[in-house]
């Protein structure tokens, strides 16, 4: 193992900051197949709610330069299923950290899923999911309004028997209320971004071309957006920071990490490469040589205010 | 699953807007996944100017050559109809289930629309070393749009084309066609959804459907390709595309 590449998220430490995003990474059991996901960070699962989901409509995907769209709305089977059958079935093949990404339409669905998935084992962060775009009455509701923000998450740490990581939406005019109000209500950490929500319009139809209308948007094309908010919030709070939103290579990872970020989530790379998580892990040695930098905790928020 | 690339050999006009393609395994690992590969499974195609890959099916596999037919639809088709010979494509491949052949009897029926006509070939071919016959409808829009139909003669099967206009063939629909079959033993279906929820409301035998949604990645991590079965949500990348014509609710 390469401790150059090792970081810490408050009290979790990582082998190295390359961790899957929710929702862009299964519960790890496909890629397992792929190769040997014990090289990763970390994981951070699917967001979970306390019922199954089927979720929306399809067509829940649709393309843009650069980048995708998607309106999957939080499909998944339940926080039950998820911690009888799927952990133990992860724990086999994974034996770092698991990130539970959680979601809710109440605060005290977000309560319930913090309680039972703390309780797992292997489970380190709860990642609090208060911006998904997708869902209507829960979700980004939660996440665009700090008071609403703050809520949530006094809520879950009341409960919660790990870290908590409230995980932001781009959709606001003042990113960095939301996280101040955030550590303010004692949240551990916090991981942006999430999806920004977007459109397609089919021509020939002259329809929506996602079935749920409106979706999130993610991939390189959002990346100068996430460092930008990244380093606002870098800048304004002094909680660990896990970087997300366009990542796709080892560069994009130092330079998230320049702005701010102690580890990063790569989401919509996953869909188009399987491989790249474990690509990046690779090359980031290497790439830490080039830029010389001995370890690559040096560099983390070197450019905050 | 491989991540593997294949050389182009030869990407041929088959209509106005359809396109065949040969591509070549040149190493082991590309090898292998041709090996693997079953009739029914796809490949999921990285394009120049896309962000996502596209899904194509498999239409048949010679050794180390491997078959694709496309319509132009949009852009990343339209890129790739412009591809030359020589050129490499970077595919994950095989993806999905295929087809389940153990189940086909004596005469099973094949039925493919448009451009589900593609993954039929290739299943035909595999069933053809099981069984003695093999029925085959195959649905265009009209004469221009009609593909394939002399390899399918060559394979072997007893061809029945229809058009949507009359210009060729039978006039109408797939399921218009059907009443001229003596024995139905089992049915394997790809085309548009009407098609395929037509055929399920026709057919007494039982069959497999082959689907088609939207995909993100095509191999189980994203969840935008959900269908609704009788047993629950299903990805048709992963549990699918191919399905038991009694587990689609349409
Ligand atoms: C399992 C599977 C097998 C397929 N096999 C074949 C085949 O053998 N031959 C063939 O001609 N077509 C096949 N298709 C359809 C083919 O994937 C689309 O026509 C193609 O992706 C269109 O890409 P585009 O860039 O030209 O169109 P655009 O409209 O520019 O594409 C925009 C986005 O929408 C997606 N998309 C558009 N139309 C479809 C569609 N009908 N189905 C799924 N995604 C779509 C694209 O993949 C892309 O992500 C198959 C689809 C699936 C799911
Ligand atoms: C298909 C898909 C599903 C997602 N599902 C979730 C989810 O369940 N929970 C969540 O917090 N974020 C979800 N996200 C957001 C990602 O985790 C990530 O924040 C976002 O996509 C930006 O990163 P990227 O540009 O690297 O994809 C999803 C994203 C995609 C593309
Ligand atoms: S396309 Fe991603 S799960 Fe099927």
């Amino acid at each position: 193992m390469d401790n150059r590449l090792s970081i810490s998220l408050g009290i979790v430490t990582l082998q190295n900051p390359i961790i899957p995003a929710s929702g862009t990474f299964g519960f790890g059991l496909e890629a397992a197949k792929l190769y040997d996901i014990d090289c990763l960070g970390a994981i951070s699962i699917k967001g979970t709610t306390v019922l199954p989901r089927y979720g929306n409509p399809t067509p829940r995907i649709a393309e843009c330069a650069e980048g995708m769209l998607n309106s999957v709305g939080l499909q998944n089977p339940g926080v039950d299923k998820v911690t009888e059958e799927i952990l133990p079935k992860l724990r086999e093949v994974f034996h770092q950290p698991i990130i539970a990404n959680i979601s809710g339409f109440s605060v005290e669905d977000y309560v319930q899923l913090a309680e039972k998935m703390s309780r797992e084992e292997q489970v380190e962060i709860i990642e609090v999911n208060i911006s998904c775009p997708n869902v209507h009455n829960g979700g980004m509701a939660f996440g665009t309004d700090p008071k609403a923000a703050g809520e949530v998450t006094k809520a879950v740490k009341t409960v919660s028997r790990k870290p908590v990581f409230v995980k932001l939406s781009p959709n606001v005019t003042d990113i960095a209320s939301i996280a101040k109000a955030c550590e303010q209500a004692g949240a551990d950490g916090l991981c942006l971004i999430n999806t920004l929500l977007g459109m397609r319009i089919n021509l020939r139809t002259r329809k929506p071309v996602l079935a749920n209308r409106y979706g999130g948007m993610s991939g390189p094309a959002i990346f100068p957006l996430a460092v930008r908010m990244v380093n606002q919030v870098a800048s304004a709070c002094s909680l660990p920071i896990i970087g997300c939103g366009g990542i796709s290579t080892a560069e994009d990872v130092l330079e998230m990490m320049m702005a701010g970020a102690s580890a990063v989530e790569i989401g919509a790379a996953n869909l188009v490469n399987p491989y790249v998580c474990r690509d990046i892990v690779e090359q980031l040695p290497g790439l830490l040589d080039q830029y010389g930098i001995n370890n690559i905790t040096d560099i983390i928020g070197c450019t905050t205010k | 699953m491989h991540q593997v690339k294949l050389k182009i050999l030869s990407n041929t006009a088959l209509t106005a807007d359809i396109y065949r393609m040969w591509l070549q395994a040149e190493d082991s690992d590309a090898c292998t996944a041709l090996r693997q590969a079953k009739a029914g499974q796809f490949m999921n195609i990285a394009i120049k100017g896309c962000y996502l890959r596209r899904p194509i099916s498999i239409c048949d596999i010679d050794d180390n050559k491997i078959c694709i037919v496309y319509k132009v639809v949009g852009k990343g088709t339209a890129v790739m109809s412009a591809m030359q010979a020589g050129e490499l494509l970077d595919v994950l491949l095989p993806l999905g289930n295929g087809f389940d052949l153990t189940p086909a009897g004596e005469t099973p029926l094949l039925i493919g629309g448009g451009v589900g006509v593609p993954p039929m070939l290739m299943l035909a071919k595999r069933l053809l070393e099981q069984t003695e016959k093999a029925n085959v409808i195959l649905g265009f829009n009209t004469k221009k749009d009609i593909i394939l139909v002399n390899e399918f003669r060559q394979a072997g099967c007893n061809v029945t084309v229809t058009t949507a206009d009359g210009s060729e063939g039978k006039k109408g629909f797939v399921t218009d066609a059907m009443s001229d079959i003596q024995h139905i033993s089992y049915y394997y279906a790809c085309g548009p959804v009407p098609m395929l929820r037509a055929l399920k409301g026709r057919l007494t035998a039982e069959g497999q459907l082959s689907m088609e949604e939207r995909m993100g990645c095509g191999f189980g991590l994203c969840m935008g390709c959900t269908c609704q079965t009788h047993e629950g949500a299903k990805q048709v990348c992963t549990d699918g595309p191919v399905f038991r014509s009694t587990d689609i609710i349409f």
